[in-house]
């Protein structure tokens, strides 16, 4: 789990996209097709999301951890996703199923934010 | 240090000309001027003033009324640096009990919770019920309004305020102003007051003497410390442009867990300690996350500020004091 978290945010992701292109997948199909199993993981870290943009293919379940000893939230800016507060260790999980731009942030440090491509 | 009086009364002087106050006005001040002078001389710069040996004997003498300032309880929090921030919250509450002048009252600048739970809150309580000053008034801090919008802190400690918390009172010829800078904050900006609020604090100053001497008290600081952090509220500058006239004014703030102090005008700025776990100073570590500090340095890091008026007088004292004192008898009842 945790090895395929990094490889989908980390590595994993110019490859990812360099597919998605290559493959020209049209974005804007409808919310209605089964999303895949693809993982990807945004590590909450001394009052930073990790990393700040994720960028993923359509159908990703995005889950965020907080390892702060302080409590954060991720909290779409837009109002599409909204996670409970996350106490220390705790996890919050949103799929993606529609393409576009996500920006996100942490109402308790609105300072801290973030975003998620969907492809 | 005279010359550097005068200039600064010439300072004040030329402030006040600028924001048109009349003479009579600003001798009327000038009780409250005199006020700030002491504290300019030590201001401008983060200053740290413990409880000098000897100091609580006279602490309050001659005041016409002292009150103190708590700030950051987190109840809820056990982590390292500090598992039992219960035990020093009630330190702080001994420590205020061993004052040898009554404080009227005790301000709470907010995150009395860790985690806004009910339990949380009633700790809080039960604690603060101990505390030989009855009247505690509150202003919540983030922690205190996850999940529900605060809610349940309005419920509990904000009964008769307006919008999300904000209120204002009258003590002693002083008025003070409680705010809230934690509600519906927005992706990527700092502290906020809001619309809604600030035309209620240009409406609650209106018609005001100048010389009625003004406290304002929030959780996240009211001027920029350190905006990386978040450390500052977007709005300030309009309320405190609410507040130029005034001959005095005192801004108290929490959330960053550290005393800073800085003096612009008349206006005097300050934080205060926390009761639970102290944070780095500004950019000093990769985030604001609570700063683990050896057990035995712990009650250095967390206080209280008394705050003493003198209104005939020319006399306001701020004094900082670490729950840490070796000639407190609190000092040995933090587990």
């Amino acid at each position: 789990m945790t090895r395929n978290n990094m490889w989908v945010a980390g590595v994993g992701m110019p490859v990812l996209i360099g597919i998605l292109l290559l493959f020209a997948v049209s974005p804007s199909v409808k919310g209605s097709d089964q999303p895949s199993e693809a993982n990807a993981a945004v590590k909450i870290d001394n009052f930073v999301f990790g990393p700040q943009t994720l960028t993923v293919p359509v159908g990703t379940k995005v889950t965020w951890t907080n390892s702060d000893d302080i409590p954060h939230t991720s909290v779409s800016t837009e109002g599409v996703f909204k996670s409970k507060v996350l106490d220390t260790d705790e996890k919050f999980s949103y799929t993606f199923t529609k393409a576009g731009t996500y920006p996100y942030y942490c109402t308790i440090h609105p300072k801290m934010t973030g975003k998620v491509v969907v492809q | 240090m005279p010359d550097k009086k005068k200039n600064l009364i010439d300072q004040s002087l030329q402030d006040l000309n600028n924001d048109g106050v009349d003479r009579r006005g600003f001798l009327k001040c000038m009780a409250w001027a005199g006020t700030g002078l002491a504290w300019t001389m030590s201001g401008g710069i983060p200053v740290s003033r413990a409880f000098a040996k000897g100091y609580g004997k006279d602490a309050g003498k001659g005041a016409d009324f002292t009150f103190v300032q708590i700030s950051d309880s987190h109840i809820g929090f056990n982590k390292p640096a500090n598992p039992d921030v219960t035990a020093t919250l009630q330190t702080a509450i001994n420590k205020i009990n061993a004052m040898p002048h009554k404080p009227d009252f005790i301000i709470h600048t907010g995150d009395l919770s860790q985690l806004s739970k009910p339990s949380e809150f009633d700790t809080l309580d039960q604690v603060l019920k101990g505390a030989s000053a009855k009247q505690v008034y509150f202003v919540p801090g983030e922690h205190d309004m996850l999940s529900d919008n605060g809610e349940q802190f309005l419920q509990r400690y904000g009964k008769g305020t307006k919008g999300t918390g904000w209120y204002s009172f009258d003590h002693k010829g002083v008025h003070f102003v409680g705010l809230v800078n934690v509600a519906n904050l927005k992706a990527g900006g700092m502290g906020s007051l809001g619309h809604e609020q600030l035309e209620w604090l240009a409406d609650d100053l209106h018609g005001r003497s100048a010389s009625t001497p003004i406290v304002l008290f929030a959780h996240i600081p009211l001027w920029t410390i350190y905006p990386d952090w978040g450390w500052g509220t977007d709005d300030s500058e309009q309320a405190l442009s609410y507040v130029k006239r005034f001959g005095s004014v005192t801004v108290l703030n929490g959330h960053i867990h550290q005393i800073m102090q800085k003096v612009e005008g008349k206006v005097s700025f300050h934080t205060a300690m926390s009761t639970a776990f102290p944070q780095p100073a500004p950019g000093t570590a990769p985030s604001a996350g609570p700063m683990k500090v050896p057990a035995d340095q712990l009650q250095r890091v967390l206080g209280i500020t008394d705050v003493n008026y003198l209104v005939s007088g020319r006399s306001l004292a701020v004094v900082d004091s670490p729950l840490w004192d070796s000639g407190s008898p609190a000092s040995g009842n933090a587990g």
